[in-house]
């Protein structure tokens, strides 16, 4: 099966408004951005439930769908660069769902996995434990979180094969494998595409088996939040 | 009144010790960061994602790939990992980070903290402290001891909504560094210059406190 799709625009082929999309990223760090832009430039896709860490800024990443009202649904651990985001909760035009950091990545490691849902510790006695089941281990109360899986999961990596394989570069990673796991579709977009054979099995981050489409994207931006630098 | 926040953080160095894995918060927490003692070994974590954090890079290492929790660039010391998101909270859930460090909004004699929202006003969201908070076994808050308002942030209930439940032991503020024990917060050194008094005026929750209480040392 060829797995290499020839643009972003194949690549996002049969997103449709009201799906689930899972997005990687951490900040503005290792986020999918040409998809993201692609999508934005179809605004016709919209009731979009969208789990990615965090909303973008104002006017990159997923900034952009928010701007066009594309999202109807954020799940998220961390919102605060964005004040369209803020906007658009406050007035309650968008839903949101803040989940603690770690409970999204293992709700997308195990959506991915095939276990539906865990206990964790997190948030145990919060307002996120509101309604949830409470168990005690060992003396220390968990809460039941239910995992997650999406339509589509987009997630970008700096070296992929023509076979899905993924490897990550630096804090780039973050959500993305766990994401990758959890999609119905798997979407990768790649810095270096490249032959199967031209990286090393000892050192995949995502094997390709969760990968369904990867693409070569041209001229990342890589945008820095915060730019933070000493004197040489 | 009291001690800077630099020093706040010069305070909390004193409590690591060799071969510690750290998480350190925004804010106060990054500072502790510039003053680990010599000879001590410690690997910070970031929750985005590596072990064996480093410092801000040169105008020449920057690379976009490269970022801490707080979406600074950054740089990575000899024998540093990155792992993903998964992986990184399964570290802090795990128990294998040996100290924590965050700040917080409001803390109270029964070790509870809030530190991730303020309804109708700030809906940023909870990040990773959560999960910090939940499983830490040795956390740290460094805060001021009072807000802008000069309100006290040492309080006998939490008044916003809480990140975690019976989890903080220790805090040391600008006035002081106190122990939760027992349902109260127990002076274990003062800041100097401050007298208890000063601090027990300062401070809504529960107190104790001696009159020979030591003060911190630098």
């Amino acid at each position: 099966m060829n797995k290499v799709v020839r643009d972003v625009e194949e690549a996002i082929e049969g997103i449709k408004s009201g799906m689930t999309l899972m997005l990687g990223g951490f900040g503005l760090c290792g986020i999918p951005e040409k998809c993201i832009d692609a999508l934005s430039k179809r605004p016709k896709i919209t009731d979009l439930t969208c789990i990615s860490n965090n909303a973008g800024v104002d006017d990159f990443g997923l900034g952009l769908l928010l701007k066009n009202h594309q999202i109807k649904k954020m799940i998220s651990s961390y919102v605060g660069e964005n004040d369209e985001f803020e906007r658009q909760m406050l007035s309650g035009e968008l839903e949101v769902e803040l989940t603690p950091q770690g409970t999204l990545a293992e709700k997308c490691r195990a959506g991915g996995a095939g276990i539906p849902a865990f206990f964790t510790p997190t948030g145990y006695g919060t307002e996120i434990a509101e309604g949830k089941e409470v168990r005690e281990y060992n003396g220390k109360k968990y809460i039941l979180e239910e995992s997650l899986v999406s339509d589509f999961s987009i997630v970008k990596a700096w070296k992929g094969d023509t076979k899905g394989n993924l490897v990550f570069k630096a804090t780039a990673r973050n959500f993305n494998p766990v994401m990758a796991m959890a999609g119905k579709i798997t979407i990768a977009e790649v810095e270096h595409l490249v032959e199967p054979g031209e990286l090393d099995p000892n050192e995949i981050h995502t094997p390709g088996i969760f990968v369904h489409r990867i693409f070569e994207g041209k001229n990342y931006e890589k945008r820095i939040e915060q730019r933070t630098v000493r004197k040489s | 009144m009291g001690i800077t926040k630099e020093q706040i953080a010069q305070r909390i160095a004193q409590e690591l010790q060799d071969g510690y894995y750290v998480n350190l918060g925004i804010g106060i927490p990054t500072l502790v960061a510039n003053y680990i003692p010599d000879g001590i070994d410690v690997t910070l974590q970031s929750e985005n994602g590596l072990l064996g954090m480093g410092p801000f890079p040169t105008e020449e290492e920057v690379d976009a790939d490269l970022i801490n929790a707080g979406k600074q660039t950054i740089t990575t010391r000899p024998g540093s990992a990155f792992f993903n998101s998964a992986d990184s909270f399964a570290m802090i859930r795990g128990g294998k980070v040996q100290l924590t460090v965050l700040g917080a909004m409001e803390v109270d004699q029964n070790g509870n903290i809030a530190n991730w929202k303020i309804p109708g006003k700030m809906v940023k969201g909870m990040g990773g402290a959560m999960d910090l908070v939940a499983s830490a076994e040795n956390i740290i808050v460094a805060m001021m001891h009072t807000n802008k308002r000069g309100d006290s942030k040492l309080l006998k209930n939490c008044t916003l909504p809480l990140t975690g439940v019976n989890c903080i032991t220790k805090i040391v503020t600008n006035l002081g560094v106190f122990e939760v024990e027992n349902g109260s917060f127990v002076l274990k050194e003062r800041a100097p210059g401050v007298s208890v008094d000063e601090i027990k005026a300062a401070t809504e929750g529960s107190l104790m406190a001696t009159d020979d209480v030591a003060e911190m040392k630098f």
